[in-house]
């Protein structure tokens, strides 16, 4: 009946999401009055598993053979699926990023357990189970009802939050069985990408107007855009004027995008600008001037001078990581 | 009665949709701007097979429907009118021409490589005399024996500087007045021919509409067209057949003016409110989707006459005069909806407005369209 | 060699989504239903690897459980350049019931690659390639960014966090496509439009099998409310915002 996370490692370490992820298995444990079971695949030190119990493990299980280290999708839903079955586990729950959208759909198969991905919230109904998931890329949500006795779940990011919960640390070695041919797959090499985000595809985008006065300003505007992985952009006369490159220039006239995030710091808001950006899931606006029209289409406004704005934002986040 | 097109036409409709979005776009106002000859579209167009689209298969066309053909034709003039003309005088003027009067050995020699578009045809009718009034043939093909000897100038050539083919019509016996033209099939590159500078053009600027000189073209007999003296006939019918591509390119400039208008008019705001929302432009906006709806039935029904075998020249007469009148119209009022904006390359209105104007004038301006239509009143 | 692409059949990403009264169904009305965009990137590179004649592809079929709706998409594919299509016929129930149609008649036709899109635009998420793989029992590669094929072996291209990964494997393997495998969709041709008319649409019945879940609601998200205007001192507020509730950092 337990409630079972994965919590995957980046090197030995685990991640704000990973807490998150624990959080959300214990709440969904309490309602179902049952144990909180982590598991954690790799070589992980004990100090970096005691975080894990603060969020409300009841057992944290470690796989830490060192030939699982590097990460596949088919091996990892050999080891969950072992466990599960030796913990006479019902719900397995996995973060829904990369690893997670990779092994939740062979672990279904694997344990027969209905699989909803990306889901926003803690369950609508325990029996029959039903919980609400992201359809048609975010134009609209569908309740999904699981209907096997075992159910696995992949959990959206920042759905739920981290909740403290101590726990006292119980850990418990785990060595799966499994047949070498297993790790076949030949990897040739790896190669690392440039850092540059390419604007066009970019998740995040700051972009900066004629408010930011003159070139030399833009440090502020590099920083945010370095602490969030994000690509630069501006309005057309700060490339007119030169002090942006014109590859940077979105609105009509310039080029076309539509990130998840879009800062829009020092810029007014004219129509031939918006025609560029209005296809952003979500618009910040920082601007001095209240009445600025980027204000009407943004979905969160912050009226101040940007020099002093983006500072203090960027260590708001830098810290938050 | 049915309004459904084939699951086939849809898919066509947005292949030539996709390719108009994707390929044409970018770099459309530059082409038109520095009257750039689209090279590697045309190739496109040809590869997609847009330009033989009308063609049997057996000649290596695409053997669509005439349905069809408006239906690209559309989505292509929504975005670049000077490529869809270019389909449209390959397509409807010169393979047609081939295809209905000409020989096996004309076809497999000049129909093949035009229709899969590894060659492109110009229809040589218009000269300095000659445009509405097209019997006022100056241009001769004096009949030698074994060849017919070509001398004149024909104006306004569309693809006159790119064309391999072109589809000439000439006056073999001026005294038998229009008994007497002929049309042929010739080289483009053969000797005596020279071709003036590239036209500076209001619109369609990336298209290359050229004169053309013949000076003593030896043109062998087997390049006639038809039967001696079926050129007036055969002029008459391609165009009453290319009446429907430019139709559709007219109906094409009108929608995709419209589409921009609209979008525009719920994002840009004054008094507070989007511009749709006051009532002098959701109506114009109103008049604009009624009379484009209108202008897409006549050229669908001009097209599916052609298609069940049916006389259609006046029904492709209505829809090219009803066509290039809306497109005026309608782009015309989509640059007032835009305001300033509208008048800027930018924003694609004003282009668009340009290329209407050249729907009401060539194929038969506005005016010879009403007296083709009112003598088929009486007919 | 072999290739299988599947092929979901969802509305056009720019349609507006609109429900039945009841809100247990999507309205259909007025849908336009194109081919996954992952899925025509994976087929679109599928036909360039037939067409490139060092390596010896033979066939590329195209797959899609669904009911004769999926007709006219499946077509499109055919158009595009696949030589035969395949409709098992029965509602796509689930990713579970998806994939497990596939194996089923893959078990019977067997091929060296399958193809799937890293995510379909309407429900069944990035799920039926892994569980396909699970099904075949065979390797799948997630986030192939390129494909190619070298003599009997395939050389991949994988996005990691941060970089890629060059992978080299013998066939046969599931792989799960994403953006950069090819240029753009590849558009039908008018002889690819016509030729489509004789290539095979092959209906199959589908296997007995259950599904694991079903959707019992559909909700649309709020309208966008007027712009939250957070105060200069109060940058946290702005992040947890955008963290809790637009759901962007
Ligand atoms: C045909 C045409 C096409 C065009 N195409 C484009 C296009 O593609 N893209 C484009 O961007 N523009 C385009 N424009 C220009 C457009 O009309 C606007 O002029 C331009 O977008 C304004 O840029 P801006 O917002 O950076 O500058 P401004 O309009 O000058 O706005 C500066 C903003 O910064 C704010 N500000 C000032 N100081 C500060 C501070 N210390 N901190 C924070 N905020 C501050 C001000 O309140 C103001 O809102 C086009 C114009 C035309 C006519
Ligand atoms: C860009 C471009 C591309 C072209 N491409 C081609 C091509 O590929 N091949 C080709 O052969 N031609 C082509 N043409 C020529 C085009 O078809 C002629 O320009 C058109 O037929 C008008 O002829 P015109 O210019 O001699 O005008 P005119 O015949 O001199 O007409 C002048 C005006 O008088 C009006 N008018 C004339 N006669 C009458 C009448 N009886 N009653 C009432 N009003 C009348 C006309 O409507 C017009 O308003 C092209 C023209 C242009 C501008």
């Amino acid at each position: 009946m337990s409630v079972i996370a994965f919590a995957k490692n980046w090197e030995g370490k685990f991640k704000k999401s990973t807490y998150e992820l624990v959080s959300y298995a214990k709440d969904l444990a309490s309602r179902l009055n049952t144990q909180t079971l982590i598991l954690s695949i790799g070589e992980v030190d004990e100090s970096e598993l005691n975080k894990l119990a603060q969020y409300g493990a009841d057992k944290i299980i470690s796989v830490d053979d060192s030939r699982l280290n590097i990460l596949s999708s088919r091996i990892y839903a050999e080891v969950i699926s072992q466990v599960v079955n030796k913990e006479g586990a019902s719900y397995v729950i996995l973060s829904d990023n990369n690893s997670g959208k990779a092994i939740s759909p062979r672990l279904s198969v694997k344990l027969k357990a209905g699989l909803a991905a990306a889901v926003l919230d803690v369950p609508k109904s325990l029996d029959p189970f039903i919980i609400k998931k992201r359809v048609f890329s975010g134009k609209a949500f569908a309740y999904v009802q699981i209907d096997s006795e075992k159910k696995i779940l992949t959990l959206s990011k920042n759905s739920f939050g981290i909740v403290e919960n101590p726990a006292v640390l119980n850990i418990e070695r785990f060595t799966p069985e499994l047949a070498d041919d297993i790790f076949k797959i030949k990897v040739n090499s790896v190669e690392k990408a440039d850092d540059k985000m390419i604007l066009a595809d970019a998740d995040i985008v700051v972009s900066a107007g004629r408010g930011m006065k003159a070139a030399e300003n833009w440090q502020p505007v590099e920083d945010l855009s370095s602490v969030l992985g994000a690509a630069t952009a501006c309005s057309r006369p700060v490339s007119d004027d030169g002090w942006r490159g014109h590859e940077e220039h979105v609105g009509q006239t310039g080029k076309v995008i539509a990130p998840n995030l879009y800062f829009a710091i020092g810029i007014s808001g004219a129509i031939q600008h918006v025609a560029g950006i209005n296809r952003s899931k979500c618009i910040v606006a920082i601007n001095t001037d209240p009445e600025a029209p980027i204000f009407s289409i943004a979905d969160y406004g912050v009226v101040g001078d940007a020099m002093t704005v983006l500072p203090k934002l960027t260590e708001i986040i830098r810290s938050g990581e | 009665m049915n309004f459904e097109l084939t699951e086939e036409q849809e898919m066509i409709r947005d292949a030539a949709r996709d390719f108009a979005q994707r390929e044409l776009l970018p770099g459309v106002i530059e082409r038109d701007e520095n009257a750039t000859y689209p090279t590697e579209q045309v190739k496109r167009l040809g590869e997609l097979g847009f330009l033989g689209m009308l063609v049997d298969v057996e000649y290596d066309g695409g053997g669509m429907d005439a349905v069809s053909y408006v239906l690209a034709m559309e989505e292509i003039s929504k975005v670049d009118a000077s490529v869809s003309v270019i389909m449209s005088v390959n397509n409807s003027l010169v393979c047609w021409g081939v295809q209905k009067y000409g020989s096996e050995a004309q076809k497999q020699e000049f129909l093949k490589p035009m229709a899969r578009g590894d060659k492109i045809g110009a229809f040589l009718l218009s000269e300095p005399e000659a445009g509405s009034d097209a019997t006022s043939q100056r241009t001769t093909a004096v009949d030698m024996g074994d060849h017919y000897l070509i001398n004149g100038i024909k104006n306004w050539i569309t693809s006159g500087g790119t064309a391999s083919t072109y589809l000439l019509i000439a006056h073999t016996h001026p005294e038998k007045k229009h008994h007497g033209i002929n049309a042929f099939l010739i080289d483009s590159k053969l000797d005596g021919i020279t071709i003036g500078p590239h036209e500076n053009k209001m619109g369609m600027r990336a298209s290359d509409t050229h004169s053309v000189m013949f000076n003593n073209v030896k043109v062998p007999k087997e390049n006639r067209l038809g039967e001696d003296g079926q050129g007036f006939t055969i002029a008459m019918k391609s165009l009453e057949g290319g009446r429907i591509g430019i139709a559709s390119q007219a109906l094409g400039i009108a929608s995709g003016a419209y589409e921009l208008a609209l979008k525009y008019a719920q994002e840009r705001k004054t008094f507070g409110k989007e511009i749709f929302k006051h009532q002098a432009i959701a109506f114009k906006l109103a008049d604009m989707a009624v009379e484009i709806e209108a202008a897409r039935f006549f050229c669908l029904k001009a097209a599916w006459l052609k298609d069940q075998g049916k006389p259609y020249g006046q029904a492709s007469a209505m829809a090219k005069l009803y066509a290039a009148e809306t497109a005026m119209k309608v782009t015309t009022e989509a640059v007032q909806i835009h305001g300033g904006n509208g008048y800027v390359k930018e924003y694609h209105v004003e282009r668009l407005m340009r290329e209407a104007k050249l729907t009401q004038i060539y194929e038969g301006t506005s005016e010879i369209q009403k007296i083709v239509i009112s003598r088929g009143l009486l007919a | 060699m072999k290739i299988l692409v599947c092929i979901s059949n969802v509305p056009d990403t720019t349609t507006k989504v609109k429900l039945t009264d009841d809100n247990k169904q999507i309205d259909n009305a007025g849908v336009q239903w194109i081919i996954n965009p992952w899925d025509e990137l994976a087929l679109t590179r599928a036909i360039e690897l037939k067409e490139d004649s060092s390596n010896t592809i033979d066939e590329v079929c195209v797959v899609n459980v669904g009911l004769n709706q999926s007709d006219a998409t499946l077509r499109k594919a055919l158009a595009i350049g696949a030589d035969k299509a395949i409709r098992i016929d029965a509602e796509p129930l689930d990713a579970y019931f998806v994939a497990g149609q596939i194996a089923a008649y893959v078990k019977e036709n067997p091929f060296d690659i399958v193809l799937s899109g890293i995510e379909s635009s309407d429900y069944n998420g990035s799920s039926v390639g892994g569980m396909l793989s699970e099904f075949m029992d065979c390797p799948a590669i997630s986030s192939m960014t390129k494909l190619d094929v070298e003599n009997e072996n395939i050389i991949i291209h994988r996005a990691i966090p941060g970089g890629k990964q060059i992978l080299e494997l013998k066939p046969p393997f599931i792989g799960i496509v994403q953006k950069g495998i090819t240029n753009e969709p590849r558009i039908p041709a008018m002889r690819g439009i016509m030729m489509a008319r004789k290539k095979p649409l092959e209906v199959v019945a589908a296997v007995e099998l259950d599904s694991l879940s079903h959707i019992v609601e559909f909700e649309l998200p709020k309208a966008k409310a007027s712009c939250q205007m957070i105060a200069a001192d109060q940058l946290e507020e702005l992040v947890h915002l955008l963290k809790s509730e637009a759901k962007v950092l």
